[in-house]
């Protein structure tokens, strides 16, 4: 499945966005997800299913002012 | 000092966490201007970078309130999904909102603010809204639920102080009983004195500390100024006069001519 991947285009061989997660190498991080600009949530990764050339984002706490 | 959502703040001064030469000086920092909130971000990273982690630990380590934003965001849409992120990210209703609508000034866009502000107060943030002085807008955010109101002192990052004394002034006695802090625009501790002084709860800054040639002797003078303007305002100031007044007893002067 072709999916973006915070705004690069890659293949996954999973579904679910919990399994992408995992196999895109981000087990353990502490990330937060949005799918086609709408936010999902950790406790809801496992049954949020993605599509054929969704957008995934995937984002960490960062410096700000 | 008011609470902020039902929190009491240990010092008005609220301090950015970008742009530091290294996190030893960002924690020195934080340290020397005693700040009671840090502001934070959530940006994108790659499989196996452990900096976002390795960030929150340093913070959390600070032992301050946290306050994250929305920056960089253009319309309310983008706003609420970034600061649902966040949420989850930093484990706090606290949403510093940002909507920028002009990319010279980064002024805020107040039409995508208020929509934002209605939709994460109904959600169960905590909003503190990043605006321009306007009265108007004071009260559409008020009215979409937002407790706290952050105007601008100038354009993010510029350094020029309070540019609109006139307008921070008519804001702060249209609302007196609202927690009001100046965001963004500050440059040297005197114009946080002078926030102060004028009846504004609390100031948030980054640059300003962040950018200095000493940041961390900065921040101390920023908690300073801080002190000084709260005692100032606390101490009830004298109003202006146009005319000169003698301070010395003019009664009982020596007939020298």
């Amino acid at each position: 499945m072709n999916i973006s991947v915070n705004g690069e285009a890659m293949t996954v061989h999973t579904k679910t966005l919990g399994d992408i997660l995992d196999e895109l190498g981000y087990k353990g991080q502490r990330v937060a997800t949005a799918v086609n600009a709408q936010f999902v949530s950790s406790a809801t990764r496992k049954d949020t299913q993605l599509s054929e050339g969704d957008a995934l984002e995937i984002v960490t706490p960062r410096q700000g002012g | 000092m008011k609470q902020f959502y039902g929190t009491s703040l240990s010092s008005p001064l609220m301090l950015g966490t970008a742009l530091y030469p290294s996190p030893a000086i960002l924690a020195d920092a934080f340290v020397k201007s005693g700040a009671s909130v840090a502001t934070v971000s959530v940006r994108r990273e790659a499989a196996g970078d452990a900096a976002g982690d390795a960030f929150f630990q340093l913070i959390r380590k600070l032992g301050v309130h946290i306050l994250p934003n929305t920056a960089g965001c253009h319309t309310a849409s983008e706003a609420i999904t970034t600061a649902q992120m966040a949420r989850e990210l930093f484990e706090t209703d606290w949403i510093k909102l940002e909507v920028i609508g002009h990319a010279d000034s980064l002024q805020p866009d107040p039409f995508q603010l208020v929509d934002a502000a209605r939709t994460l107060c109904a959600e169960g943030f905590k909003v503190f809204p990043y605006m321009t002085e306007d009265l108007i807008l004071a009260d559409r955010l008020l009215d979409a639920g937002c407790d706290v109101l952050m105007p601008w002192g100038a354009p993010i990052g510029t350094g020029l102080g309070l540019v609109n004394l006139y307008g921070l002034r008519a804001l702060r006695a249209a609302y007196p009983d609202v927690p009001m802090v100046i965001d963004a625009g500050l440059g040297v501790p005197s114009q946080a004195a002078q926030a102060l002084e004028i009846g504004f709860d609390a100031i948030l800054l980054n640059t300003a500390v962040a950018k200095a040639g000493n940041p961390a002797v900065m921040a101390e003078a920023f908690a300073k100024a801080c002190e000084a303007g709260y005692l100032g305002r606390y101490a009830d100031p004298m109003e202006p006069r146009d005319m000169a007044a003698p301070s010395t007893p003019v009664l009982g002067k020596a007939f020298l001519e």
